[in-house]
Order: structure tokens, then C-alpha cells, then sequence
């Protein structure tokens, strides 16, 4: 996944003050330009499992993302999202209990072409209520978590996914034995043309089964999900407004991930990665992605870019992508739209989209 | 101008003519309004302050877990309870002195906690930044920091010597109440680990697992809405307000009552010739509705703004009194509504309408060519003192009826409320009686008129009269009642403060340290260690207090009741002693088994013994202190008694002063002590003081205008008896003296009418309002001052009429004789 949510929930949680970053945070996001005195993001670091599962409290922000495209008995269509969120909010925190210095943030939502319903928990670290655990994984905040089932595997999968609010929840089993997919350069993931970066692993295979129930009415689902992680301290430059993110399933089995920066001055910054059946990795070449907006939906006086154009001339892919409910609007605290899509043209297929910063 | 108007027009002719007249109506108006919207005034302000309490952290707005046993509850059950979906927030909660101020320490843990629960509307939206950083925040209201000397920055030093995060003052914040994150509070109420209870957020979530699986019976839920303690509490000090406003309101109406008698009466000629005009009765009615209303209006906007003025001055009292008897906080500024301002208005105009009830139907069915009745006035009287007799019956049994099957307070002030209004409808009825009496065995012709025209008089002044009573008799009631309050905890004060020299350690450390210094000292006669632990009964907070096993208890603490070797009992903690509250409230009586939940296992002991304990709203059971420290090994142990030869008092004091660094509020000698608990009490009594004067000014002022309004009509039956000879200032004298000779008599039965009204208070409005029941004692000397001031004010009321008939011109009253009444 990318940073374009963090980052923009980052300044969501300044605005609104309830996350407390260092009084010097200034500018969009109050993500500046350095680190200040967080762990910085290095190239040529090897990911590390299990450990990098678990958190990474030296750097500032952190995310833990699930999303997943599933489907019902009568072939009705629905999605779903789970998100932890971190964020330090003094460099080198070492504060345990109630002088830990770490916010949690957690977004749910289910989709189905007719509704969309999302809920949001905040949480501070140190006493129990959030956090994440690194072997055997746990990420929870509240109620909801996403859990490693018990299984001798040495895979991250399968886990245990639950949330609840007051009008759904979601009990979902995730299976899946593929190894976890780096981004960028090895887990380097470079966000623009300075040294903006994040650490950035994925495992876009898994494997979903389980129910959804909306409003008292349990469904029995089946599908398939892609997992995302990954964590900063200064991954934005100043001058960037917002992010359009992309995941596919493809029916080739082949996995996409590609996200547009978009940068004030129209220069946009492309990146993506194509994921062969065989889960090998290759980073496309930014040149090569051609990402045009072709239809918009108007949500609180905000014009989204909910259908797509995507061509990748290398791969012979020419695609449309729509969305399963043009109204996946996520009315948190912080606003951004994320919802399921389907993908026709040259290939079929299915995924999630991710609009920020409009 | 149409015909509506130009009636209206001659109407309010009549007010110029009578300027007098006019000025009486309007100040009974406003004083009817001033004292009840001041009263209400007090009143909303009390209850907005316990409201934003309760709504801050908690207490009426926000549903709650509380801890079912102890008074705190581990803090790990708070992520327990978030893992098993319970919207909670932890809040922990405390007392810290600081300085001379001992004010509420609440940590609030600011992401959890739901909104709309927070302090102040402000916290949520701003720099919570600052709040949650590294330095933290102490949130406070602006008139408690001001209270505690500090201003934005500050960093407050509690007793103990913990520094606080920095000040910083926000409006709307219920004072004496300091705020800061939930970490600090712990660190500085030394509760490392604990929550004091968890508030729950309204909004909706998901699924819930049941509370008993989380937490065990370790929690209680508490619904929202639930009445707060505060409320409960000071219900019966707002009762008592009312029914004083309500008092003031009705000697008001009865002014106004008089006016518009009076009023009517004059104009009786003038409503006739209208009539005979062609104007019809209705029309006349509503006009006089309307002139009325608007005289209303006028007075009731000043007896608002008046009423402002009463509650602005009597609030600091008020205040002092609520945090005196209940601890409750309350602003000192007042802050009021438009509804206040309308609801004032609304009262004078419903006032002056049910006033004036009388008069405008009488106008209604005035008879148009009625001929002057001169002996009709005795007829009606007859009627009219048996109708008020019956009334009387009525309101005396409904007292009965009210003291037999009340159980409430509201019962209460039933039973006192039937009694006075009964009281005050038969005085006419004993007064006409002893004038009938006296009539009948005077025999000189100028005393059996006097006697004669007194009961003529009567209907005229008999309102003026039932007020005078009514005020007289609260004035007593509640002067016997706060008298034998203040007797009765004086005596109590003696007992309870037997120690000679009190210390408070900074921690128990030093505690040991003090004790042991004390014990190697020769003056020392005993050291008496005392301590402190809460505990949760019967759905409330309770105190205990453990007291050492020695003669100074078991000699000097006044019981009352006790049963045989209680005190031996109690050294071994097989028996406590329970406060006379709490043992009302929790039905607990000599002998009863109480169960004291202990950090180690309950505690079941027997009820050996009850004792007073005035002024404290919080239930209390005293026990043995080595027991206590056993059982709640978290008790701290920092207060000693020392009980030294007064002599030697002021060197040791100067002496631990010097060794331990001690001062202020930790050292304090036994006469200190009581004079600070005596000014506490005089100052919780402030209020029912100034409320008394005001009652009785208003009385005062009622009698004045029925004088005055009787001087005017009086004149027919006065010019006779000048034109036989009698001097004017003869006749003023006789005036005076029937007045006075009046008030006396009014005064003579107001005496055990207050005595009646004060053991009602004491006997049933005390004992449910507080818990506690005292001896009645009667103050003569009181009665008798009461007395000269009731004939001093009756003198003064009387002496404007008496010296404008001593004046009058002979020429006006000739023309009595001149005028066809």
C-alpha cells in the first residue's frame, strides 16, 4: 500500500489535534522535510521476517493494511478494508504505560455496490488497548484484529480478521503461503524525485473466506485479499497534494500495484510494481504507466476520479477500471474515498483504488 | 382615541391622584418578584454548576463503570475491557491540597474519552497538543486558578510535594477542579496502576462481551442519567430556598392584594359612573386586566432586575453554605437565562391577576345603582372570618395528614407549610375573638369604639397581620433551629477535638518519624495516630477513620448510642461505630452486622455504637486504627492527636515547626481548629440569616401599606369623632396604640408558632435534608429581641399614617361629611 492515506490522516490527526507531533512539524502533513531525530529510511536495508511484521516505533508513521475483494453464494460483489495506524509522536519514544507517546488509529469498512459502511477507533499505546505484535502477528486496536491463526506454518498467513461496528462487522480467514512481496528496491520504496521514501513489503496472495453481516444480516463470503505494510519517518515531499492508489487481482493471476503522487506543479511521480504468478517482483518503469481519470463521481463537494483509463504498453496492458460503489467515501475524521474496483479491457480482474487529497 | 382607551385613560387617572397608592402596588409587585426570582436566580445557578460537574467526566450525562468494592480498580482491566468492545475511558480521581485550597484532581486519559464528556467544550477541539506532551497541562477553571494564587504556566506544588504539569486556565471549566492526563494524575494522587472509574461512550459501537466475563463482579455499571450525588444531596437546601421564595412571593401578593382592594374601592364611584356611561362589565374588566398587566409588567421588570441584585449579593453566601454542608462547588458570578427574565415576569403578572381575582369579579358584578350600606360591613365580615376559619381546618389537617403518611422531605415542608398557613388563617379569627372579648368588658364610650373600630379594622389589616405572623414565626423557627444547631455542635466540637495539638505528616515516612520524636518527648501525655481509607456501601462512597484505642476517646467522644464494652470491642475490630447519617441512610441500627469490603477479605463487624457527625455529607464509620491499617495496609497513617498540657502547646508546636518543617495547614492547635470549624458553620448559616431579614422587611413593608391604605379609607369613621371633639393627635395616638396593641398580639402567637415551625424543622426537615436529628433548645432572650424588633418595625410602619392624621387639615375631614361615599 502507499503512504497517500498516512499522510493525509497524519495531518487529519494533527488538525484535529488529537495525535500531538513535535512543535516544529510545519507544512502540509507537518511532515517538513527531515526526519527530525525519527529513524530514517535507508536504501539497501534488508526486510527482516518475522520481525518486520511488528512495529517500528522509531520511525514516525506506520501502517498495517488489509483489503479484500470478495464475493457471495449469488455472485453479489462486496469489499472490505482494515487499517492500523501509527504514529510517534516524539522521536525515540521509549515511554511505557501511560507515557508512551505512540497513537493508534483503526478504519474498517464493507462495501457492496449498494452501501458502504466505515468506522474508525483511536487508540495510545503503551497500555494494552493497540498495537501490534510481531511473531506470532497481532495487530489490534479495541475489539478488531487481525491475528495469526495457529497453523505450523512459517508464513505470515493465515490470520484471523475481525471488526465491528455499529451497523457491520466482518469475521474473515485469510489462507495463503506466499512469501511477503518488497516493493521499490528490495522494500525501498521511493516517493519521489528527492529522497522521500518508506519501507514497503506487501503479500498481495491471500486467500479470503469467512462472513460479513450488515446491518444484523451475516453473508457468507469468499475471495481474495492483499496485504500491505510499511512505515517512514519522512516520506512526502511538501509539495505533493494527494495520491491515487491502485492494487489488481488479475485474472492472468499476475498482481498489480501502482500509485500516482500528484504534485502541484502537474509533474507527477508514478511508481508501481508487477507481481508474476510465481510472486516474483519487478518495479515497472515510471514511463511506462499511462493513468487517465475518465469519469468522476461528486462527494462532499469533491470531485473524485472514480473511473480509470490504465495502460502499461510493456505488459501489453490496456484496461478500464470502475468502481464497485462510486460512493466509497470514508467520512472518518480524516476523508478520502477507498473502495473496491473491477478492471476489464486486455485483462479482467479485480482490486482495490485509493483516492486521497481532494 | 377609541372607547377602550379613553376608559383606560380615566382608570389611570386614579394613579395620579393617588401616587401613595400606586407606589405600594407596584413595590408589593416587585417584591413579591424580587425575593422568588432571586431565590430561582440561586437556584438555576446551583444546579448549571452540579450539571457541568456531573457532564464533566461523567456522573449524570455519561453511563459508567464503577468499581463494585473498592474504590479503584486495576488498570490493566482498561484494555481488557477496550479488547472486549467496551467503549471505555479511564479517568482517575483524587484530592490534593495546595496551599490553603484543597480542590479535586481528575486524570483524564483525552483519546478515549467520549465527547461531550470532557471538561469543557474547549479540551476536545484545542491544543491537546500540549495537553498529552512531555510537560502536560493542568487544565483549570480561571476563578480556581485565581483562587490558588496561580496564573497560565504556573507549576502548582501539591502538599505532599509533587509539582503539577503546567497551569493553564480554561474557561467553562467546573471549578476547583484540576484536569490533567491520566499518567500524571496517578503519579501525583499516588494511585500508580489504578483507575477510579470508566466512562462509556454513547456513541454506538459493535458487540459487547458481557462485563461479569471481563471484569468479574469487579464493576458496576451506573446508566446515564443516573441523579448525581450533588443532586440528591443538596435537594433539600434548594427546597428550603424555594419555600423561602415562595414565603417572600406570598407576603408580597398580599401587599398587592391590599393595594387593589384599596384601589377598587376608591374608584368604586368612578367604575359606577363608567358603567352608567354605557360601558359594559366585561369591557370594564378587561380594561382593568389590562391596566393591571401592565402595572405588572412595569413592576415585575424592576422586581427582576431587583431580584438580580438579591441573588448577586446572597450567592457568595449561598455558596459558601453548599460547599460547607454538601462540599458542592458553585460559581460565585452569576450567569442567567432570558427564560429566568421571562419566568419573572410571568410570576408578577400571575401574581397581580390572582391578587386582583377578588376585586375584578366584584367589578363584574357590580350593581349598578347600589346605595351605601353602612352596617353591611359587619355582615360580610362574619362570613368571611368563618370561611377563613374553615380554610384554617383544612390546612391543619392536611398538616397532620402530612406528618402522619409523609416519608419524604417534600412531606416536610407540607407539614410545616399547612401548619403556618393554618396558623395564619385563624389569627383574625383569635384576634376578633380577644377585640369581641375586650369590647365587652371595657365600659368608657371613646375605649368600646376603639375596641369596636380595631375589629372593623380588621379585615383591612388582618393580611398585613397573617404576613407579620408568617415572617415572625420562620424567623423564629429557623432562629431556634440554627441555635440549637450551633449549641449542639459546639458541644459535639468539644468532644470530637479532644486532642490538644493536631499533625499531619508530608508522608508516612515522616509520620513514623513525627510519632516516634513525640513519644520520647516528656510533655507528651499521648500520641494518637489516626488515619483514612474510602470504601464503596450501599452505592456510595464512605469513610472510615481510624481512631486509637485510648481515654480520650473513650471518655470524651460523645455516643449516641452505644452499647456495653464497645470501645474493648472495638480495639479488637469485632465492632465500628457508624456516623448518625449513615446509619439513617443505610438502616443500620445498634448491634447490626456490617460487612466492610477490605483489599484482604471483607470485614464483618457489629455496629457497636452511633455518633453524631454534623456538617459532613459523606457517611463515616469509624474503627479502631491499628484495625484499619491492618485491613488497608494502603491507609496512610500522617495524622496524629497529641494531647499535651495546653501550657505546653505552643513549644511543641514551635518545636515540630522547626524539626519537620511543618506549618500551615499540618499544624494546627485544638483552639484554631474549633474557631475554624465555628466559622465554617457560622458561614454555612450566612444565608438563612440574610434570607430571614429579608422576609421580615417585606413584612414590614406589607404592614406599612395596609396603614396606609387604611389611613385613606379610614376617614369616615375617624371625622365623627373629631367633630364630637376628640383631638386629632388624641385620635393619632389611639391609632398608634390599637396598631401596636395589634402587632403585639400577632407577635405573642407568632412565638410558639415558631417554636412549632422550628421543631418542625429539626424534628422532620433536618433529619431527612442531612441525616442528623437534634436537641431543640430554646433561646429566650432571641424571642424577646424578636419581639422588639417585630414592635419596632410595626412602629415604623405606623408612624407615617399616625403623623399625617395628627396633620390631616380639618378641612378634609369636614368634607367627609360633605361627600356622598
Amino acid at each position: 500500500m502507499s503512504l497517500r492515506t498516512t499522510l493525509s490522516l497524519l495531518a487529519a490527526m494533527l488538525l484535529a489535534a488529537l495525535a500531538v507531533a513535535p512543535a516544529r512539524a510545519q507544512g502540509f502533513a507537518g511532515l517538513g522535510t527531515d526526519a527530525g531525530g525519527f529513524a530514517e529510511v535507508v536504501r539497501g536495508r534488508p526486510l527482516t521476517f518475522p520481525a518486520d511484521h511488528g512495529a517500528h516505533p522509531q520511525f514516525r508513521i506506520e501502517w498495517w493494511y488489509l483489503t479484500a475483494n470478495l464475493v457471495d453464494a449469488q455472485g453479489a460483489r462486496y469489499g472490505v478494508q482494515w487499517t492500523l495506524f501509527r504514529q510517534a509522536t516524539v522521536p525515540a519514544d521509549r515511554g511505557e504505560g501511560w507515557d508512551n507517546r505512540q497513537i493508534w488509529m483503526g478504519h474498517a469498512a464493507v462495501t457492496s455496490a449498494a452501501t458502504h459502511r466505515f468506522a474508525e477507533r483511536f487508540a495510545r499505546g503503551g497500555v494494552g488497548q493497540a498495537g501490534v505484535e510481531a511473531s506470532p502477528f497481532a495487530a489490534f486496536i479495541d475489539d478488531w484484529q487481525m491475528r495469526r491463526a495457529p497453523s505450523e506454518a512459517p508464513t505470515l498467513a493465515p490470520l484471523q480478521l475481525t471488526a465491528s461496528a455499529a451497523d457491520f462487522s466482518y469475521a474473515l480467514r485469510l489462507t495463503g503461503d506466499a512469501r511477503p512481496v518488497p516493493q521499490g528496491d528490495a522494500g525501498f520504496s521511493r516517493k519521489s524525485e528527492r529522497d522521500q521514501a518508506s519501507y514497503y513489503y506487501s503479500q498481495p496472495d491471500l486467500s479470503v473466506s469467512g462472513s460479513v453481516t450488515i446491518d444484523g444480516k451475516a453473508i457468507d463470503v469468499t475471495g481474495q485479499a492483499w496485504f500491505d505494510h510499511e512505515w517512514s519517518s519522512q516520506p512526502l515531499a511538501s509539495d505533493q497534494t494527494g495520491w491515487d492508489w491502485f492494487s489488481m487481482h488479475l485474472e492472468s493471476g499476475d498482481k498489480l500495484m501502482l500509485f500516482r503522487l500528484r504534485h502541484a506543479d502537474g509533474a507527477h511521480f508514478f511508481a508501481g510494481t508487477w507481481i508474476g504468478r510465481d510472486g516474483r517482483a519487478q518495479p515497472l518503469d515510471p514511463g511506462d504507466i499511462v493513468l487517465t481519470p475518465t469519469a468522476t463521481t461528486l462527494i462532499a463537494g469533491r470531485e473524485l476520479p472514480t473511473g480509470w483509463q490504465l495502460a502499461i504498453a510493456s505488459r501489453g496492458l490496456s484496461v478500464a477500471v470502475a468502481p464497485l460503489n462510486p460512493l466509497s467515501w470514508m467520512d472518518t475524521r480524516f476523508k478520502y474515498w477507498e473502495g473496491p474496483i473491477s478492471v476489464s479491457g486486455s485483462q479482467r480482474g479485480v482490486g482495490y483504488l485509493e483516492l486521497t487529497g481532494y | 382615541m377609541t372607547p377602550t382607551l379613553w376608559v383606560m385613560k380615566v382608570l389611570l387617572s386614579h394613579w395620579r391622584r393617588h401616587p401613595m397608592q400606586l407606589a405600594t402596588l407596584l413595590v408589593g409587585l416587585m417584591a413579591a418578584t424580587a425575593l422568588w426570582s432571586g431565590v430561582q436566580a440561586i437556584n438555576t445557578q446551583a444546579r448549571l454548576s452540579y450539571d457541568r460537574a456531573a457532564a464533566a467526566f461523567g456522573g449524570g450525562t455519561t453511563a459508567m463503570l464503577v468499581p463494585a468494592r473498592e474504590t479503584s480498580v486495576p488498570e490493566g482491566l482498561f484494555a481488557r475491557l477496550r479488547r472486549a468492545g467496551w467503549p471505555v475511558s479511564p479517568l482517575v480521581e483524587g484530592r490534593v491540597r495546595i496551599g490553603e485550597q484543597q480542590v479535586r484532581l481528575i486524570g483524564i486519559e483525552p483519546i478515549s474519552l467520549p465527547r461531550g464528556a470532557g471538561p469543557a467544550p474547549a479540551i476536545a477541539q484545542t491544543a491537546l497538543q500540549e495537553f498529552f506532551a512531555a510537560d502536560g497541562e493542568t487544565l483549570v477553571a480561571p476563578e480556581t486558578a485565581r483562587l490558588l494564587g496561580a496564573g497560565a504556566g504556573a507549576r502548582l506544588v501539591t502538599e505532599t510535594g509533587t509539582r503539577l504539569p503546567l497551569l493553564k486556565p480554561v474557561a467553562d471549566l467546573v471549578p476547583g477542579l484540576l484536569v490533567t492526563d491520566i499518567g500524571w494524575a496517578q503519579r501525583i494522587l499516588k494511585k500508580p496502576d489504578r483507575i477510579s472509574r470508566f466512562l462509556l461512550d454513547p456513541a454506538p459501537g459493535g458487540a459487547r462481551r458481557p462485563l461479569e466475563e471481563v471484569a468479574g463482579d469487579s464493576l458496576r455499571f451506573v446508566a446515564a442519567g443516573a441523579e448525581t450525588d450533588l443532586q440528591r444531596l443538596t435537594a433539600s437546601f434548594h427546597l428550603n430556598l424555594t419555600a423561602f421564595g415562595l414565603l417572600s412571593f406570598l407576603v408580597g401578593l398580599f401587599i398587592v392584594h391590599s393595594a387593589i382592594g384599596l384601589a377598587f374601592e376608591q374608584r368604586l364611584p368612578m367604575l359606577r359612573t363608567l358603567r352608567a356611561c354605557g360601558v359594559s362589565a366585561r369591557g370594564l374588566v378587561g380594561v382593568l386586566a389590562a391596566e393591571l398587566v401592565l402595572l405588572a409588567l412595569a413592576a415585575g421588570l424592576a422586581g427582576v432586575a431587583c431580584g438580580y441584585l438579591i441573588a448577586a449579593a446572597l450567592l457568595p453566601d449561598v455558596a459558601a453554605s453548599l460547599r460547607g454542608l454538601y462540599g458542592a462547588s458553585v460559581p460565585g458570578e452569576l450567569a442567567l437565562s432570558p427564560q429566568w427574565w421571562l419566568a419573572g415576569l410571568a410570576m408578577s403578572i400571575a401574581g397581580a391577576l390572582v391578587a386582583a381575582a377578588q376585586a375584578l369579579v366584584k367589578v363584574l358584578r357590580l350593581p349598578l345603582l347600589a346605595s351605601a350600606q353602612p352596617q353591611a360591613w359587619q355582615r360580610a365580615q362574619q362570613r368571611w372570618l368563618t370561611g377563613q376559619a374553615g380554610l384554617a381546618l383544612v390546612a391543619l389537617a392536611a398538616a397532620a395528614a402530612a406528618f402522619v403518611f409523609g416519608t419524604s422531605l417534600v412531606a416536610g415542608f407540607a407539614v410545616l407549610a399547612g401548619i403556618m398557613l393554618g396558623a395564619a388563617l385563624t389569627l383574625p379569627v383569635i384576634i376578633s375573638v380577644v377585640l369581641r372579648a375586650g369590647e365587652r368588658m371595657t365600659r368608657g364610650p371613646l375605649a368600646r369604639w376603639a375596641w369596636a373600630d380595631s375589629r372593623q379594622q380588621l379585615p383591612g389589616l388582618s393580611l398585613a397581620m397573617m404576613a407579620l405572623l408568617l415572617a415572625l414565626s420562620v424567623n423564629v423557627g429557623v432562629g431556634t433551629m440554627v441555635g440549637s444547631f450551633s449549641a449542639t455542635f459546639l458541644h459535639w466540637l468539644d468532644g470530637r477535638l479532644a486532642a490538644d495539638v493536631y499533625v499531619a505528616a508530608k508522608d508516612d515516612g515522616q509520620g513514623a518519624e513525627i510519632a516516634a520524636w513525640l513519644r520520647r518527648r516528656p510533655e507528651v501525655a499521648a500520641v494518637l495516630p489516626s488515619a483514612r481509607a474510602e470504601i464503596q456501601l450501599g452505592g456510595e462512597t464512605i469513610e472510615l477513620l481510624g481512631v486509637a484505642d485510648h481515654a480520650t476517646y473513650r471518655d470524651l467522644w460523645p455516643l449516641l448510642e452505644k452499647s456495653d464494652t464497645v470501645w474493648d470491642r472495638l480495639r479488637d475490630g469485632d465492632a465500628v461505630l457508624v456516623s448518625e447519617q449513615l446509619g439513617r441512610r443505610l438502616g443500620l441500627r445498634l448491634g447490626d452486622t456490617i460487612r466492610i469490603p477490605a483489599p484482604g477479605g471483607d470485614w464483618t463487624a457489629v455496629v457497636g455504637g452511633l455518633y453524631a457527625d454534623y456538617g459532613n455529607p459523606r457517611g463515616q464509620i469509624a474503627v479502631n486504627v491499628d484495625q484499619l491499617s491492618r485491613r488497608f495496609p494502603d491507609a496512610s497513617r500522617t495524622r496524629f492527636g497529641v494531647r499535651v498540657a495546653p501550657a505546653d502547646a505552643p513549644a511543641l508546636m514551635a518545636a515540630l515547626e522547626s524539626t519537620f518543617g511543618l506549618g500551615g495547614r499540618n499544624l494546627a492547635d485544638q483552639a484554631t481548629v474549633k474557631a475554624e470549624s465555628h466559622r465554617v458553620f457560622n458561614q454555612t448559616f450566612a444565608v438563612t440569616a440574610a434570607l430571614n431579614a429579608f422576609t421580615l422587611a417585606v413584612a414590614a413593608v406589607a404592614l406599612l401599606t395596609s396603614l396606609l391604605t387604611l389611613a385613606q379609607s379610614r376617614l369616615p369613621q375617624l371625622a365623627p369623632l373629631w367633630a364630637m371633639g376628640i383631638t386629632r393627635g388624641r385620635l393619632a395616638a389611639l391609632e398608634l396604640c390599637k396598631t401596636l396593641a395589634l402587632t403585639l398580639g400577632t407577635a405573642l402567637l407568632a412565638l410558639p408558632l415558631g417554636l412549632v415551625v422550628a421543631w418542625c424543622l429539626i424534628e422532620v426537615v433536618n433529619v431527612k435534608a442531612f441525616g442528623w436529628r437534634l436537641p431543640l433548645a430554646v433561646f429566650p432572650a432571641e424571642l424577646v429581641r424578636l419581639l422588639g424588633v417585630a414592635m419596632l418595625a410595626a412602629f415604623l410602619a405606623a408612624l407615617l399614617p399616625v403623623l399625617k392624621l395628627a396633620r390631616i387639615p380639618p378641612v378634609t375631614l369636614l368634607k367627609i361629611f360633605a361627600d356622598e361615599r
